[in-house]
This record gives C-alpha cells, structure tokens and sequence, in this order.
C-alpha cells in the first residue's frame, strides 16, 4: 500500500474510532548507570563507559541504584499513581546483541508505580485526561551501528558496531491505558500528552527529556474500531517516534492506514512499525503474529524494592507544582489567552518570562521583549530563547530603563541589540552608544501634551491620518519652550502621543 | 615433604607464623605433590605456579618485615574453577570459555588474596556446576584419590580430589543442589555450604542464581572455619549478600559440642536407593551423637520428597537465563563466524560448539519451563514448593537445633556408571537439595567407610539460616569422637596414590 492510496483522515474518522496506547522511554539523568557506578555522561568514545557488570560478563551482578528508584517513584506521584509497597525486577529474556546479557533487566507484573493519569491540555484550552497503566524500571540496552546495508538496519549488514556506553542507563517506561474517545483530536491528544509528560518529567528535573538526544523516545499503538463498536481492532506498534511532531504524524498516517486497509476489507497485521521522518509515513517492521515470549521470571540477583511509605510521602512532598497547574497559573496572573499561552510554552519562554518578573520587571513588559523582539533574534539565528546571550536580569534592566523613561522602545530595541552583540550590560550598552534620551524630554511631553490639548481640532486631523498638519503643533511647542526644543524630536513625540507612524 | 601436605590448614599457618616454615616451602611442597599425582587425579585445570609462589614470597616478606599476618596467611589454596581470577583463565569446566582471561576478580578471590591465602590453581567441575560426578567438564573427568575408577562427587569433584589427593589443606567449592557437600562426603572431606547471602557471589560464574552458594572445603571442621571465615561477609557488589555479622564459626570448630542439643532425624532422608553402609554409618553417627549428650528427635518434613522435582525446574530455568549471555559475540569460543554468517548463525554455532550435553539440556528445560502457557504450572509450581519446603524446615527448628542425614544415598560410583542416565545421576542429590531450596546451611563430614565397599560415607548437619556457627560446634564434636574412636583421621585409610 502506499501513500497515494490512503484514504483521507476526514474520511477516516467518519468510519472509525482511534484507540491508542502510548509507550514512553524516559532516561533517567542519574549520574551512574542503574545496576553499575559506570558513568552515564554523553558523548564519550564508544566502549569506554563499561564495567563487568553493564558488559555481562561472566560472574558479574547487578546493585539497584537508589535514585534510579527514588526518580521512579517521583515520576509516578507526579502521575497519579500508586506506588508499589513491594515490587521486584523481573528479567526479560530475548537475544540481540546490543543487549549483553541476553536479557533486560525490568519490570513485568510488579511496575513500581501504576494506575494513574495525567491531564492533557489542548490549544484550545480542553483538558482531556489520558490514565497512566503503570511507570516501570528497566536498564537501556547498548546500542548497535550496522554498516553496509541500504537500511540502516541489521538486515542486510555487512558488520555491526556495538556500543555498550548506554547499556544500563535508566529507563522509565511509562505505559497509557488505552487512550479512547480522542476522535478526530488523536494525533493532538498524543501530541499533547508527551509534550506534557516532557514538561514534568523536567520539572521534576529527573531528566532532561530532549527528545532529540533519545533521552525521551515513545512508541505508538494505534488501532481503530467502528463507531459504536466496543471491541478494540487490532493494533500497530510505531516504535521509536522521537519528535513531538513525529508523535502527531504517526498517529494521523496510522489511523489513514488502517482505515484505508480495513475500508478496503482487509485486516490489520499486527506488527512493529517504523516511521519515516522524511513523509511521515510509516513502513511494516516485525510481525508480531507469534507474540514474542520473553520468558519473564523474577530477577534471582536483586532483592525486592520495597519503599516505605514514610519514604513515599517524603518525596511527594518534595514534588514540584506540576506544569499544567502552573500554566494555568501564570495565565492567570499574566492575563494571556489559553493561545498566547501555548505560543510562551512552545517557544520555550515561560521560566524566561518567570525569571524577568522575579528580577523586577513587571509580566506585561517581559512577555513583550521576550516573545518579541528576543524571539524574533532567536528565529533568525535559529538557537532557543534560552541560549541567547542576555540573562533575564539583563531584560528586566532595559524593562525598568523604560519604565523610567530613560529608554523608549526604540531606543530600547537598540540597547537589547548591544546586549546581543556581546557589548555589554544594558547600561553599558546605554552609556557606549550614547543612547539616553534627552534629560528634558518630560518637559517636552509635557509642552507637547499641553499643545495637543489645546488645539484639538489639529490633533484629530492628524489622528486621522494628516501627518502634514503636525507642523502647526510643532509650532505651537517651539513657542512655548521659546524655540529651545529639538523639532524633530518634538515632531516624533507629537506623532508618539496621537498613535500615528511618522 | 610429605610431612608439609599432611599438615592442616591451622598446623601450617601456625608454623609460619613462628618461623618454623616458610610460605614458599609450603608452596613448593604442594606444587611438587601436585606435579606428582595430577596426571592420575585431574583435580586442577590451571595451576599458577607462578602466582602461587609470589604470593608466597610476599607473605614471607611480610613476616620478615614484621607485619601481622592473618590466620591462614601462607597457607595454599586450590580454587574452583568458576569464581574469576583477574589475569587468570577462569573456564567454569566448558569449552564456551575456553581461552577467556576474566578483566577482574570475583570478591571471593579478593578476599582470599587479602586474606594472603596462596591460590594454588583452578579445579575442574562439572560443566557451569551441573553435575555430581566431574564427569560433565569439558576437560576430562577426575579421579577420586579413594580409587581412582570412581568418581570424586560434583560439581566440585577437582576440589574435594585436591584435599583427598594432599594437593592442597584448602579448597573452595559452590553449592548449588549439594556440589560441596556430595563431593566432600565422597572423598571422606569437609565441605560446608553457607547460608545463602554468607559468601559473595559477584564473580561466582551464575548457574541458578537464588541456589549458588559459595563454601570454604577442607579436611577438618576447624580448617573450614578458619577458610569460612576469610571468606563470608557482607559485599555491597552482591545485592543478595547478608548484611550481618559472620556467625562465630571458628570460635565453634574450636570449642565443639552437642551436650543438651536437640538434633533432628527426618523421616524423608532415608529410604528406597539408598545404601545399606551408608545408612549402618548414619545410624552409628546418630548414636554417637546420643553418646555425647544429644536429645534425637524424629521430624516428619513431607515436602522435602518434591525437592528434587521442585529443584529440576527453578535451577534450569534460572540457568536458561543466566547462559543466555555466552553467545560468542564478547568474550570465549566464538565458531563458525567466517564473515557470511550472521550474528544469530554465529551464536547458535558458538552454543553448538561451546555447550556440553548436560548443560543444553538444561538449558531446552529451563527455556520450556519458563514459557508462557508453562511458567505456572512449572516454575511457578515449584516456586510454591520452595515456599512449602522452607516451612518444614522452620516447623523442624523450632524443635530442634540441626538436623542431621547421610549426605548423600550412594558412596562414589564408578566413573561412567550413571553417565548417561541423568535420572540416576541427580538422585545423588536426594539429601543436600532442600538446603539449598530453602537457603540454610549445612555441612557434610566423614562418618566412616561403607563396609561394602570400603568408601568414605558422608554425615550431613544442617542449621537455620544465619546459624552456621552450629555446623561447626556439632561438626567438631562429632569429627573428634570419630577421630578418637578410629585412633586417626578417615583419609588416612585412604591408598597411597
């Protein structure tokens, strides 16, 4: 089948219910490994972040780290969840070789935390709640290169490379019940709920989740049904989608797929997916007609994990204000729109904007700079808002020079423009460029606001757009300041007061 | 010479320690007895003739320099064969690490190094310990000094061989269904094994990881204690290693006694297969115990007959899981990989080639055991036996203080009797099983010689978990009643090899 002959999502939907089940791999930001004090830092050369343990060797045994579990449990009182009072790894037998042992060590029917839920908000402000099955511990396998294929993948290889550094990072994986009644909002509503889960899962600062780094990467299960059909049908596993949009893709081609597949009579496989960046489409993996049979039994090398409640309440009270409450928040106070408030999320500004208000600035001004003329820097050289060269501190200093009158917009614009040249501080860019406003310039607003006021037919005309007539106020203000004012000045102010582009 | 292996463990650190030996001599001593008797015995696969006497070299130095030395410093050692040894091979008796130098040593062979204890070599063991016979290593059987037609027991067969063969006063051993116990009882020597979680198991090559449990082996109770000691205690390496004090063993070896205890006879040990010397000698054993001031209780532990059913399931699937990781691909044999197979091909060729009979079999059952549409009635089922045989165990404690029985039903059979009849080869672990099963400890010494057959008999003594100072109180009671009644030690009844 191919892309052509999908039928369209409209259509889709017409006929069908999306059913969907989200598997998201978290990997912790723990310094050593989950079962070996190997170091779990990025970016070193292949092989050189191993021991016996994460290696299998022979004789070798696993130890728990403690803030793998700690960041577990935190995940799941984040989530809703119960906290398992005893639970025990399990292992999770299959072959490949980036996997030493030739099992995983995880969890199967005793997850550290399950039955929860996390609320989701959509763009327009709809709050739809996706129920948490279960957040389990397991360790990250290594990771293999295959070199000589067309694909990429093992298949086909000529020879493969193998690196163990990731084997034993961390992992949560964290499972939805079945996701039902999205409709048509399925791919929003999947879209929405990872870019959530990444929002906490940072808040609760147990990873970082860069999704681009693998450090956050989701499976989608994805089956449809007919309306009015309890039953679920039968469903595709898309593994590894590693992007927000990815996520949102996958689910609109999946439920196009089967609905072209299944309209057309036939039936869906169950299998693994990939999908494909490129068109967003996804490509049949592995058929999973005979369930792989992981031959799960208890971990013998590892005692239970038995948390005490004490312990449990400890770090629920160490939880930070979940991210959608303090949204919702800072909506509040700021006064914004449920979409203006998506666009601060989405250009990462929010804790800029916290940080701004919190160095003085008041909420309005900082949302202006920072969602402005920041945001359009930071477009243009293509980096986030947070790496920009000016510290929210900084911002607030330009905010508070306007403030006080010594900086106008325009003047501040330029200010902001030093600070990002790497000239220095607002003040010193102030002081360098020479860039104050003249001393006196109240005193003109004042002369300025007195002619207006007392040549009000004038100032309609100009307010109507007859910027030709500012001359005869201009006049009047250089009468009254005995001709000492800056005309051109007195002209922009003039102009300033009646909200017309010179 | 002969006079220096003859020695115990204590009788050599002690003249060491005054001078009257050198580490070194003692050294040579074992390592010209075993040049001497090896080809016949097979008990070592690996001596490091080399290492040995360094080590020696440094524990003489360090006398002449004056510093302490501990209890057993100087004394020689000859190691199984599954514990790793940095820079040393380390084969777990299979071809599949043939060639393999382990990168680091398993906290076992620290503590021995630290402990100056000379590790003479490696000793040959059935195949990943899955055996009672020796039979099953991939690099040829080993004789039982008793008569070298027989076998010396197993697993550990290569360790019990050495001490009964004066190769070494010291060996270690891992007791999985009775791989300490069955050997030492075969060859008329001390073995223990510990309570579960007492000896690090972090570079004890896995067979089932909830039963493998390392032991000290010797000729005497109080050679046992004084090597126990060296090596139990708690390891953060292990996450199943106990974290308490060791028990006082040694101060038990050498102050035995069952004056007032309670000791159990259950019902279960005895029976259909087994030997009729074996059990003369056990009877004669529980008399002496009455002689010397033990109360004999009779205990009636059911579940102990599902033992072995039980055992059959939780070991091979355990050990299903913990050989999956030897596919060639990192470290041992590697076949078949000549650059058109794939990594699969490689793998199943490698296992092919590298796994013995015994060890795929169990590795097929364990794989079945642990199916889906399978784990419950087997695993699953024989997890609940586990749970029934602990319970017996603790209703037996708490009327009496250890248990005692024929360590195991035959003395040693003949090399290749039972070779190809696993059903009868496992039976030999009819009596050590529900130890293991249910984590306690227990201890296998000699008790005399079957008149039919002039081999040594086995007496087992087991103790609740964390108990296994009790071990050793009875264990040197009884090997000193038996001494004083017999006017010398078992094995010297044993043919001159």
């Amino acid at each position: 089948m191919t892309v052509t002959e999908l039928v369209s999502y409209e259509d889709a939907l017409a006929s069908y219910d999306p059913v969907m089940g989200l598997e998201v791999h978290v990997e912790l930001g723990t310094k050593t490994k989950m079962f070996c004090g190997c170091s779990t830092e990025l970016g070193a050369d292949p092989n050189t972040q191993t021991c016996p343990v994460c290696l299998g060797m022979p004789g070798a045994l696993p130890v728990v780290n403690a803030i793998g579990v700690e960041s577990a449990i935190k995940i799941g009182l984040a989530l809703n969840c119960e906290i398992a009072e005893w639970c025990r790894f399990a292992r999770k037998n299959y072959f490949y070789p980036d996997m030493p042992k030739n099992f995983q060590t995880s969890q199967y029917d005793e997850p550290i935390a399950f039955n929860g839920y996390l609320d989701v908000q959509l763009e327009d402000g709809e709050v739809f709640r996706v129920e948490i099955e279960r957040a389990h511990m397991e360790e990250d396998t290594g990771k293999s290169t295959h070199v000589g294929g067309a694909t990429g993948r093992i298949h086909g290889a000529q020879h493969s490379l193998l690196d163990y550094n990731r084997a034993g990072i961390p992992l949560i994986e964290i499972v939805t019940k079945p996701i039902e009644g999205a409709g048509e909002r399925a791919p929003e509503v999947a879209k929405a709920y990872v870019a959530e889960l990444r929002e906490l899962i940072k808040a609760l600062g147990v990873s970082e989740a860069r999704m681009e780094m693998g450090q956050m990467r989701c499976d989608v299960n994805l089956s449809l049904r007919p309306h009015g059909r309890e039953k679920f049908g039968t469903r595709s596993e898309t593994k590894n989608v590693n992007s927000l949009r990815s996520v949102e893709r996958a689910v609109r081609f999946e439920v196009q797929r089967h609905a072209s597949v299944l309209s057309a009579g036939g039936t869906i496989i169950q299998e693994t997916r990939h999908f494909h960046e490129e068109d967003g489409s996804t490509t049949s993996g592995r058929i999973k007609e005979e369930a792989e049979d992981y031959r799960y039994f208890p971990e013998p090398d590892l005692v239970p994990v038995a948390p005490s409640r004490e312990w449990v309440e400890e770090l629920r009270g160490t939880l930070p204000e979940l991210p959608r409450v303090r949204r919702n928040r800072l909506r509040e106070q700021w006064g914004v729109t449920e979409h203006d408030m998506q666009s601060i999320l989405n250009a990462g500004a929010v804790d800029l904007i916290v940080a701004t208000t919190e160095a003085g600035a008041d909420s309005a001004a900082a949302r202006k700079w920072w969602m402005g003329e920041l945001a359009r820097s930071a477009n243009e050289s293509g980096t986030d808002l947070a790496a920009l060269p000016i510290t929210p501190a900084q911002v607030a200093r330009v905010a508070a020079l306007v403030a006080e009158g010594s900086l106008n917009d325009k003047l501040a614009r330029q200010v902001i423009e030093g600070v990002l040249a790497g000239e220095g501080g607002p003040d010193e860019v102030v002081e360098k460029r020479g860039l104050k406003v003249v001393s006196d310039d109240s005193a003109l607003g004042a002369a300025v606001d007195e002619a207006i006021a007392a040549n009000a037919a004038i100032a309609d005309k100009i307010r109507a757009g007859k910027v030709a007539a500012a001359g005869a106020l201009v006049g009047a203000v250089m009468k009254a300041t005995r001709g000492q004012a800056d005309a051109a000045r007195v002209r922009e102010l003039i102009l300033e007061r009646l909200g017309v582009e010179g | 010479m002969t006079d220096i292996i003859k020695l115990t463990a204590a009788e050599i650190a002690e003249k060491i320690a005054s001078g009257e030996l050198t580490a070194v001599q003692v050294t040579e001593a074992h390592l010209a007895r075993i040049d001497a008797v090896d080809e016949k015995v097979h008990a070592f696969l690996h001596v490091d003739r080399e290492g040995a006497l360094a080590q020696a070299r440094e524990v003489d130095a360090k006398r002449a320099r004056g510093e302490k030395l501990g209890p057993l410093a100087g004394v020689p050692l000859a190691l199984k064969d599954i514990f790793t040894t940095k820079g040393i091979p380390t084969t777990v008796g299979s071809k599949i690490l043939e060639g393999w130098i382990p990168p680091y040593d398993a906290t076992l062979t620290k503590r021995l190094k630290d402990a100056d204890v000379v590790i003479l070599g490696k000793t040959n063991m059935d195949e990943f310990a899955m055996g009672s016979s020796t039979e099953n290593s991939a690099y040829g059987p080993t004789g039982n000094p008793w008569d070298l037609t027989k076998i010396p027991g197993g697993s550990g067969g290569g360790s019990s061989a050495a001490l009964a063969a004066y190769q070494a006063p010291l060996a270690i051993g891992t007791d999985t269904g009775g791989s300490i116990r069955q050997p030492a009882a075969v060859t008329g020597t001390v073995g223990v094994k510990p309570t579960y979680g007492a000896v690090s198991r972090y570079g004890m090559v896995a067979f089932s990881s909830s039963l493998d449990q390392g032991g000290p082996c010797a000729r005497t109770v109080l050679d046992a204690a004084l090597l126990h000691e060296v090596i139990a205690g708690h390891d953060p390496m292990d996450s199943t290693s106990i974290d308490a004090p060791v028990p006082p063993v040694v101060e038990a070896a050498r102050n035995g006694s069952v004056a007032g205890m309670r000791v159990g006879v259950v019902k279960q040990f005895r029976g259909e297969g087994y030997q009729a010397g074996v059990l003369q000698r056990f009877d004669e054993s529980v008399e002496l115990l009455k002689e010397l001031g033990a109360e004999i209780v009779e205990l009636d532990c059911p579940s102990f007959d599902l033992a072995l059913a039980a055992y059959y399931l939780i070991a091979p699937s355990e050990c299903s899981s913990n050989l999956a990781r030897f596919d060639g691909l990192r470290y041992g044999l590697r076949a078949g990989d000549d650059g058109t197979r794939s990594a699969e091909d490689v793998t199943a060729l490698t296992r092919e080639a590298g796994f013995g009979p015994e060890v795929k079999r169990r590795v097929m059952l364990g794989t079945y055991a642990l199916s889906s549409g399978y784990y419950d009635a087997y695993y699953g089922s024989a997890q609940k036996v586990r749970t029934l045989i602990t319970r017996d165990f603790e209703k037996a404690f708490e009327q009496v203080d250890v248990i005692v029985s024929p360590t195991t039903p035959t003395t040693a059979f003949a090399i290749g009797e039972r070779a190809d009849d696993p059903m009868a080869m496992y039976l030999a672990d009819l009596c050590t099983i529900p130890t293991n099963l249910a984590g306690n400890a227990a201890m296998s010494l000699p008790c005399g010689l079957a008149p039919e057959d002039n081999l040594p008999v086995g007496l087992q003594i087991i103790a609740p978990a964390l108990k296994d100072d009790r071990l050793y109180k009875v264990g040197a009671a009884v090997e000193a009643a038996f001494t004083a009644r017999w006017g010398h030690h078992l094995l010297e009844e044993a043919p001159s090899l």
